[in-house]
């Protein structure tokens, strides 16, 4: 299949996702059923995603593993995205050297 | 600062920090797993948006679908629509058609964090200027991680290989510590998924993914409902 292909399919379902609602949609949203699922949906599928991704993404899952822990202390202490991004990534790099 | 454009700028450039390191980590990934440089800059200059994107360039690398490519990205994206529904209801008189098409491009989460966030109306120039980092940022963050991801050592493309993943535990943690509603969805979507991972390996992750996270939305918005909006 063409590369191509993928990105643009990827990139229009994008689009649309995000231009449909805000372009046409001029009143609220009333279904408490509808507004629930649409709350919760988007941290279901983060979690979703990481895990159990986030084991295999170094390549070596005692690494990960390090990173991954780090990562989840700082991420429940509230600390800003880019910090608990990078560390997550410095700790599977050191965890790397030391074994 | 009195020009709105300008001022949106401003905001938008920790947005745009941000983005640099995190797509950094995404073109290192995407390069990674087969995309030429060329197709991984594409990927984040035509759609601006981490999650989708990392999604997409595993259903790329497995050969999936069309089908699986268009059903991935619209349930993880699904909540751009959400994000689109509630800055609708924000945006003052300058915002004609073609401008919420263009502007309608660039609602990322961060985006939407700091538009909603915003005392009054939203002006077309303000979300212009708010938009323009974060794109700058993260296509130029893919363009320096899928150059460089060649240079550097394997131990530390091996390591940024947790950037993305991290920054989706520092999104998801701090609310699911506030809201144990949201807790259960995530912890009910991560047992899903690892659940399909070790007992299904057949079933594709975009798909696993799409599952999971549906199960476990579905059951929390039947379980724990929002309170009714008054109306």
């Amino acid at each position: 299949m063409s590369l191509v292909w993928y990105i643009a399919v990827m990139a229009l379902t994008t689009y649309l996702i995000r231009m449909l609602p805000f372009t046409l949609f001029r009143r609220q949203i009333r279904s408490r059923y509808i507004r629930s699922l649409l709350y919760y949906l988007p941290y279901a599928v983060l979690s979703a995603m990481t895990l159990p991704a986030i084991l295999y993404a170094t390549g070596d899952i005692r690494t990960a593993a390090a990173g991954t822990g780090i990562a989840l202390v700082l991420a429940y202490k509230g600390l800003p995205l880019i910090v608990v991004a990078l560390a997550a990534a410095a700790v599977a790099l050191l965890t790397g050297f030391l074994l | 600062m009195r020009n709105p454009f300008t001022r949106g700028m401003v905001h938008g450039i920790p947005i745009a920090l941000g983005y640099l390191s995190v797509s950094f980590g995404f073109g290192i990934m995407a390069v990674q797993a087969g995309l030429p440089t060329l197709a991984t800059v594409a990927v984040s200059v035509t759609n601006l948006t981490s999650a989708g994107q990392v999604a997409g360039v595993s259903i790329i690398a497995a050969g999936g679908t069309l089908l699986e490519m268009l059903l991935t990205q619209l349930v993880i994206n699904l909540r751009y629509a959400l994000m689109g529904f509630s800055l609708s209801q924000k945006l003052d008189g300058s915002f004609t058609t073609v401008r919420r098409l263009v502007i309608s491009f660039g609602i990322t989460d961060e985006v939407y964090g700091v538009a909603i966030s915003q005392p009054g109306t939203l002006t077309a120039s303000y979300m212009l200027g708010l938009m323009v980092p974060p794109i700058l940022g993260w296509s130029a963050g893919t363009a320096m991680g899928a150059l460089a991801g060649q240079l550097l050592p394997q131990a530390v493309t091996a390591a940024m290989g947790l950037v993305l993943y991290g920054m989706f535990l520092a999104i998801i943690l701090p609310v699911s510590r506030k809201d144990k509603h949201v807790l259960f969805a995530v912890l009910l979507a991560a047992a899903c998924s690892c659940a399909f991972y070790y007992a299904l390996p057949e079933l594709s992750q975009g798909f696993a993914v799409i599952i999971s996270a549906l199960i476990a939305s579905l059951t929390a918005a039947w379980l724990f409902p929002l309170e009714e909006v008054a109306s």
